[in-house]
C-alpha cells in the first residue's frame, strides 16, 4: 500500500493549526516505517517553511533506552525546530497555543560551525559548539494523549512545538556534560533529578548520533543553529498558572511561567 | 507519640532480627502479625537490636537515612524519612570486593555521604547549621538489605531493621563544599559497565544538607548528638537496583569523583 505522504503531512499540520489532536497514522497506515515517516516529516517541516517559518535548529527525542523500549524502537529520533517555536528567555508559555503541552529539561547547543557527515563524534560536536545553555523543551504531540508509535512521532516532527533557553550561555570546554546534575521542578515541587548521561550517555554524543543519522538522509546542521540534545527526565504536562524550573549544575537555570 | 509495643515485645522482635542477621535467614514482617505497629515501635525494636550489636563490640560510625525520596515515601505511605546507625564493621573502601554471604537480599544505591567536621545536634538544626558543621562530601554506595523476608516491609519493619542498611562503601576523597551546590551535584550510576540511572543531590530530601539537619533534629529528643567525624548517608539519588554475585557497581559523581565496588562471585 502506498503511503500518501503529503496527505498525512497535511493532517498533522491541520492538527497543529487547529489545535485538535488526531489519531495515530499507523492506525490507518500500519506499514508506515521510519524511513517513510522521515519523508512525511520533511513535508511537515516544508509546509511550515512555506508558510513563512525559518528552520533554526533540531531536537532529539527518545534518547533514553527506557523510552525506546517503551516505544518499541531501537534508536532515538530527531525533528526540526522553526523560529515560530522559540520562546525568548523570560517569555511566558501560552498554553492555549498548544494541544497538550508538556515540558522537559534539556541541554541545548548553539553551533558556531557547520556540523555534518557520517563520522561526527561527540568531540566534533564540542569543537563546533559556541555555547551551551540550560533549556526546556516544549512538546506537543499532535496525537491525542501522546499515544503513538515510533513512526508516528517521527512523522509528527518528533512532537516539536517550542523551546526556551536559560539566560546564561556557557563555553562547553572543560565541562564534563555527562556528569552535570539537573533538577526539574513544577510549582516549587521537585519532580525529578538526573545527570547529563541520561541522554545516550552524554549530551554531545546524542547530538553526534543525530548528525550521523541526518547524514544518511543528506541533511546536516549549520553554524548558528541550535540543537536540543534530548530529555534528561520524564516530561511533565503544564497548565496555565504553572511555573517550570530546570536547574543545571555549571550551566544555570531556566524558568518558564505558563499562562 | 509513644510506642504501642511493650518493651518485652520490642526485645523479642529485636532478638529475632539479631538472629536473622547472624544466620542469614530472613524473618516474616512484624507488621504481618501486628499491622498497627508504628514508626515509634520500629525505633524501640531498633534500639534493642543496636544495644545487642554494641554489646558484641560493634561501633557506630554514623547514620543512614532511608525513605528520602517522594516515590519511596509514597510506596510505604509515609511523609518522612527514617534512619538507622551505620556500624564501622560494615564500611568498605572504594574498589572493595564485598562478600555475598554477608547479605540476604542486597540492593544497591548511590548516595552523597556527608562527613561532619564538628559535633552537630538538634532540635533546631537548619541546613545552614549542617553546612557549617560539614567537613565535606564523599561519593558513596549503600548496599541496602532486608532481614525481612522478600523485602515485604512496612514502615515499622524497615525502621526496626536498621532502616534496611546492609553496608556502605566510601571514596577516600572528602570534598569540602566551597563553590558548588550539593543539590545540583550530578551522579551517573552504572552496573557492569552499563549506565542504568542518573540523578542529582536534590533527590535526597531536596538537599543533602537538609537531610543532615533532619537527622540531627530527629536524634535530639532521643538524647543523641552527632559526633565530629560522623558519616551520614543522605539517601539514594535513584531507584534501588538488584544485586547479583559478580556484579560491578560504579557511581560517578560530578565534583566528588567515582566509587566502584564489586560483589564477590559465589
Amino acid at each position: 500500500m502506498t503511503i500518501p505522504k503529503q496527505e498525512i503531512a497535511h493532517r498533522l499540520i491541520e492538527a497543529a493549526v487547529t489545535r485538535t489532536a488526531t489519531t495515530p497514522l499507523t492506525n490507518d497506515f500500519p506499514d508506515l516505517d521510519p524511513a517513510t515517516a522521515y519523508e512525511v516529516q520533511d513535508a511537515v517541516v516544508q509546509a511550515r517553511v512555506d508558510s513563512g517559518a525559518a528552520i533554526i535548529g533540531a531536537k532529539l527525542g527518545l534518547t533514553s533506552v527506557a523510552k525506546q523500549t517503551q516505544m518499541n524502537v531501537t534508536e532515538p529520533l530527531y525533528g526540526w525546530l522553526t523560529d515560530d517555536m522559540q520562546l525568548d528567555t523570560g517569555e511566558t508559555l501560552v498554553c492555549s497555543k498548544y494541544i497538550q503541552p508538556r515540558c522537559e529539561p534539556e541541554v541545548a547547543f548553539l553551533l558556531g560551525a557547520d556540523l555534518e557527515g557520517p563520522h561526527v563524534l561527540a568531540s566534533h560536536v564540542l569543537a563546533a559548539t559556541a555555547l551551551i545553555f540550560p533549556a526546556v523543551d516544549i512538546l506537543d504531540s499532535r496525537f491525542a494523549g501522546y499515544k503513538f508509535t515510533g513512526p508516528d512521532v517521527i512523522a509528527d516532527n518528533s512532537s516539536c512545538a517550542g523551546f526556551v533557553f536559560g539566560g546564561q550561555g556557557v563555553d562547553p570546554r572543560g565541562i564534563d556534560l555527562r556528569l552535570i546534575g539537573c533538577t526539574f521542578e513544577k510549582n516549587g515541587a521537585l519532580l525529578a533529578t538526573a545527570a547529563g548521561a541520561a541522554v545516550l550517555g552524554h549530551p554531545a554524543a546524542a547530538v553526534a548520533w543525530m548528525v550521523r543519522r541526518m547524514a544518511l538522509r543528506g541533511q546536516g546542521m549549520r553554524a548558528g543553529q541550535v540543537v536540543m540534545a534530548g530529555a534528561l527526565t520524564e516530561a511533565v504536562a503544564v497548565s496555565p498558572g504553572d511555573t517550570i524550573v530546570a536547574r543545571f549544575d555549571r550551566l544555570g537555570t531556566v524558568e518558564l511561567p505558563c499562562r | 507519640m509513644s510506642a504501642s509495643l511493650s518493651s518485652e515485645q520490642a526485645q523479642t522482635f529485636g532478638d529475632a532480627l539479631y538472629d536473622a542477621r547472624r544466620t542469614g535467614v530472613p524473618i516474616p514482617a512484624f507488621t504481618d502479625e501486628l499491622p498497627d505497629l508504628r514508626m515509634e515501635d520500629g525505633y524501640a525494636i531498633q534500639q534493642h537490636l543496636v544495644s545487642r550489636l554494641l554489646a558484641d563490640g560493634e561501633t557506630i560510625c554514623g547514620y543512614k537515612l532511608g525513605l528520602t525520596s517522594a516515590p519511596m515515601q509514597k510506596l510505604l505511605g509515609v511523609d518522612s524519612p527514617d534512619f538507622g546507625p551505620v556500624f564501622a564493621s560494615t564500611v568498605y573502601r572504594d574498589g572493595a570486593e564485598l562478600p555475598v554471604d554477608r547479605f540476604i537480599a542486597p540492593r544497591m544505591e548511590a548516595e552523597i555521604a556527608v562527613i561532619l567536621d564538628r559535633e552537630l545536634s538538634g532540635p533546631h538544626c537548619t541546613p545552614a547549621d549542617a553546612y557549617s558543621a560539614t567537613r565535606g562530601l564523599v561519593a558513596s554506595l549503600e548496599i541496602v538489605d532486608s532481614r525481612i523476608k522478600d523485602w515485604k516491609i512496612k514502615l515499622a519493619d524497615t525502621v526496626a531493621d536498621l532502616a534496611s542498611n546492609g553496608a556502605i562503601a566510601l571514596s577516600s576523597l572528602v570534598v569540602p563544599i566551597d563553590d558548588f551546590d550539593p543539590r545540583l551535584v550530578g551522579m551517573v550510576f552504572s552496573k557492569n559497565g552499563e549506565v542504568i540511572a542518573s540523578g542529582a543531590g536534590a533527590a535526597a530530601l531536596g538537599d543533602p544538607l537538609a537531610a543532615v539537619a533532619w537527622l540531627a533534629n530527629t536524634l535530639a529528643p532521643m538524647g543523641i548528638t552527632l559526633p565530629a567525624g560522623s558519616v551520614i548517608m543522605t539517601g539514594a539519588l535513584h531507584a534501588m537496583v538488584p544485586v547479583s554475585p559478580g556484579d560491578v557497581f560504579r557511581a560517578d559523581f560530578d565534583r566528588l569523583g567515582p566509587i566502584t565496588i564489586r560483589m564477590a562471585s559465589e
